[in-house]
């Protein structure tokens, strides 16, 4: 007994000696560490060419962090409080300001950066944009034919055309749907969400398992973003996916990035934030995160892109609206949802 | 059945297993519970929790119930057929759906029963066009089923063979039938080990997040599991996590208190060791080949889908990608390392056993067994991600986390499989210490002498079929990396996870193809065809 105890005990950490080697190496003088969502860093993301064009302009090495996405990277900045090692937390999103801001580990970027275009007009004192993309159900073109072309037509159409949507409670884009139906339907959101729920094939826990569904022909549409179907015509060269505009407007998930009070140099986060919303950093986004750029880049944007759905209307709540009835919100969709 | 220097050896392990047990899970939750920082608060209890524990227990006892008693004829039929060609196949795919993780087995699944999947597909071409709906109760049961009858029925199969040769030969002598064989035979030992197989089925399937949501089709199908994922994560108040944490194990352990009560172990007797040979193979040969086939076509159509996708995606440039060979590396030494400290935590819980159940055992080895047990068993209704979150704040106190993440991995790994591996290995070295015990003892044969030339020949096909188990479980995990983050840990249910959060489907799914692969590979030993039928308990 002992002998195989003493011979695991060896294997295990022999074995884990491997995979800490395989860490990357703690880099020289000047560092900036960066925590992100982990498709940022993925290597078709942006976080690359980020670092090695930032690199460029500020003689230091960026570090970065991935967590699994933007509601895990706020959980792990309240999991290391001031302990933290981030300079910079880059993906979270304007519904997780209110919060990340209550966690008292974020300063004001004391920045004016000029020529931002958000659609809602977001501003704020202490998170900076770097991306925007719209909500949208995105729908299969050669199984639908006829697709909604308002939100009201999604609620009130064909039962048998279904959507498969993500879970609020678990997923941005869930809970961005959530809002989108609360900012068209007020008070009357509980009905619209009992209306839809013949038309919802499944809710998913996360994006990835319902988009699964979605390419699987499963369900002819699904919640995702406008900027989808620019991955299919450029990465599969097909146009097969479309979004649907919906005349009553697009609710916006706008993606933001802040500096810590426990900064190494606040100069340098700084300087990375001015880069953020200039042309170093801009131009990579489109491709690479499948998002809209926040300022006007000096080459125009991919072809496919010229393609998407542009709202016409843009919903946006302010974060603390959201932080305050968040709750409210979700339990009201609980209940309109469960229902039998 | 032991000296006493062996029992008192077994009997020190087990205390210090349990101590370590509790310690790991017991820490973490205690941090978590103090770290009451921007919950928010709301009413406990509420007639949402109540509808969502009821809905647990609801379907994870419909799916216990589907599951078990569908391996009941599963196993019979697999071990009156011995021989035909496929068979050790039809064995080895019961572990596969361990290594898969969660969503990739119900999108092969959806191949399946979807709206899209064959089953619809072929039920249109005969002129129905209300197809069968995976959305709802009945898609978590199918998916349900999938995971477990194979675990089930393997389970059970196992017991079957450990039935003495000598059984077989009489019964044939007294010219049994097929009814009295299964109520005087065969029915005593699968009752002795159905609250075992039952107990993790259930465990496994009330603690189910993936499949229930996915499958769902809509909030009303919601387990605590996911409920605790919300407080952790959207809602950040890990006390709430804690308390309904404990509201699971309470619920599930009280059902399990009582599902424990309903068998207990079949009488071992000795046998001599012959051959399996079974006389009453030449009955049911039709209904024993439909069981076979109807359970090999409901098992191997989801993985045939999974398999399908993977060979359509692009292998030859999966092949040369670095990340994989990183993720593979590591994955491979996470679950080498977690399915050995597994099988090292797990022998000195079954080894116990025999001593506590002695007729003069004293109150405190009962206690000691019965809690090493219980915890052992339990500790699958602990949510990785409580556990993990737990030991990250712990560990951030000394230093970069990051660095410490693969050893939480490994061991929140190794427990999660221990109560795979204690069905697998307890009723076998219950048959073999009954067996063997005393006769070791009289001849001498003690100590590691005793584990080297009888425990561990006897037991080498238990072992490694747990020992398989626990490195599947473990391959198909992404629990607790996705809570520490991807630095520098990449595993391969992480990879895949990243290909398919950035439209890369075919990637994942060939990735979800070499998981496969992976599994597979290891029920190999396991099930290799010896010369010694002996080897097959």
């Amino acid at each position: 007994m002992r002998k195989t105890l003493l011979s695991a005990l060896a294997l295990l950490s022999a074995a884990s000696m491997t995979v800490s080697m395989a860490l990357p190496a703690q880099a020289a003088d000047k560092t900036l560490t960066i925590y992100t969502y982990e498709s940022f860093v993925t290597e078709w993301g942006p976080g690359a060419k980020v670092a090695a064009a930032f690199e460029k302009t500020c003689d230091c090495k960026v570090e970065w962090v991935g967590v699994a996405d933007g509601v895990e990277l706020l959980t792990r900045l309240k999991l290391e409080g001031e302990g933290t090692k981030a300079d910079i937390v880059l993906g979270l999103d304007t519904n997780l300001i209110a919060e990340a801001k209550a966690t008292g580990l974020f300063v004001p970027h004391q920045l004016a950066p000029q020529g931002l275009t958000v659609p809602g007009g977001f501003s704020d004192d202490t998170f900076l944009p770097y991306d925007y993309g719209h909500f949208a159900v995105v729908y299969d073109t050669e199984a639908l034919k006829n697709p909604p072309r308002s939100l009201k037509e999604l609620v009130e159409g064909d039962p048998d055309d279904k959507i498969v949507i993500e879970d609020p409670r678990t997923s941005t884009p869930g809970l961005g749907l959530l809002l989108w139906v609360k900012s068209v339907y007020g008070d009357k959101a509980g009905e619209a969400w009992a209306k839809l729920k013949d038309r919802v094939l499944t809710v998913t826990p996360g994006w990835s398992e319902a988009y699964g569904l979605f390419t699987k022909g499963e369900a002819p549409m699904v919640l995702s973003y406008t900027t989808s179907p620019a991955y299919h015509m450029v990465a599969e060269n097909t146009e097969r996916y479309q979004a649907a505009a919906f005349s009553e407007g697009h609710y916006v998930q706008i993606e933001v990035a802040g500096m810590t009070k426990t900064a190494d140099n606040p100069e340098l986060a700084k300087a990375f934030l001015t880069f953020m919303t200039g042309p170093g950093f801009q131009p990579i986004i489109p491709e690479t995160n499948w998002m809209m750029p926040v300022a006007a880049t000096d080459a125009p944007l991919p072809a496919a892109f010229d393609k998407l759905v542009k709202p016409e209307h843009t919903f946006l709540y302010a974060a603390d609206e959201v932080a305050a009835n968040r709750r409210a919100w979700i339990d009201e969709w609980l209940s309109a949802m469960s229902a039998k | 059945m032991y000296t006493t220097r062996e029992a008192s050896a077994i009997v020190r392990a087990g205390g210090i297993v349990l101590a370590s047990i509790l310690l790991f899970a017991g820490l973490s939750t205690v941090v978590l519970l103090f770290h009451a920082e921007g919950g928010a608060g709301g009413a406990l209890f509420d007639a949402y929790l109540f509808g969502v524990a009821r809905f647990t227990l609801l379907q994870a006892s419909l799916s216990t119930v589907l599951s078990v008693a569908l391996a009941i004829p599963v196993a019979r039929a697999l071990a009156r057929r011995r021989h035909f060609p496929g068979r050790n196949w039809i064995v080895r795919l019961s572990a596969l759906p361990l290594g898969l993780p969660a969503l990739v087995a119900t999108l092969g699944i959806i191949e399946v029963w979807g709206r899209r999947g064959i089953v619809n597909q072929a039920l249109a071409t005969l002129g129905l066009d209300n197809p069968v709906s995976v959305y709802g109760l009945a898609g978590i049961l199918i998916a349900h089923v999938f995971f477990n009858l194979p675990l089930a029925a393997r389970l059970l199969m196992a017991g079957l063979e450990r039935i003495p040769p000598e059984y077989w030969l009489t019964s044939a002598n007294l010219g049994m039938g097929s009814g009295a064989a299964f109520r005087l035979i065969e029915w005593p030992v699968m009752r002795g080990l159905l609250p075992g197989i039952a107990g993790l089925v259930f465990m496994l399937c009330a603690t189910s997040f993936t499949i229930v949501l996915t499958l769902g089709g809509g909030p009303a199908a919601t387990t605590i599991e996911v409920a605790i994922y919300q407080a952790l994560r959207f809602d950040f108040d890990p006390p709430r996590a804690v308390i309904l944490s404990v509201l699971q194990i309470a619920l599930t352990g009280t059902l399990l208190y009582f599902m424990r009560l309903l068998g207990t172990p079949a009488e071992e007797a000795p046998t001599a060791g012959r051959a399996i040979r079974r006389f009453d193979g030449k009955r049911g040969r039709l209904s024993d080949g439909l069981v076979i086939l109807a359970f090999t076509l409901f098992t191997a159509a989801p993985l045939l889908a999974v398999v399908a996708a993977g060979f359509a995606s692009d292998l030859p440039r999966l092949a040369f990608d670095p990340l994989l060979h990183r993720a593979l590396a590591t994955s491979l030494a996470i679950a080498l390392a977690s399915a050995t400290l597994c099988l090292a935590v797990a022998m000195p819980a079954i080894a116990i056993a025999p001593l506590a159940a002695a007729d003069r055992a004293p109150a405190p080895l009962r206690y000691l067994a019965g809690t090493l047990q219980a915890t052992s068993s339990l500790i699958l209704l602990v949510p990785p991600v409580v556990v993990a979150t737990g030991w990250f704040l712990m560990l951030r106190t000394f230093g970069e986390v990051g660095r410490f993440a693969p050893y939480v991995v490994v061991v929140i790994n190794a427990l999660m499989a221990l109560p795979f591996v204690i069905r697998v290995l307890e009723p076998a070295y219950r048959t073999h210490i009954a067996r063997t015990g005393r006769l070791a003892v009289s001849l001498g044969v003690t100590g590691l002498h005793r584990l080297r030339w009888i425990d561990l020949p006897a037991l080498k096909r238990p072992l490694l079929t747990a020992f398989a188990f626990a490195m599947a479980l473990s391959l198909g995990d992404l629990g607790a990396v996705a809570i520490f983050g991807a630095d520098g840990v990449v595993t391969l249910p992480w990879l895949l996870f990243s290909r398919m959060g950035s439209y890369r489907t075919a990637d994942a799914a060939g990735i979800a193809l070499l998981l496969g692969i992976l599994c597979l590979l290891l029920t190999l030993p396991s099930t290799a065809s010896g010369k010694n039928a002996r080897d097959d308990a």
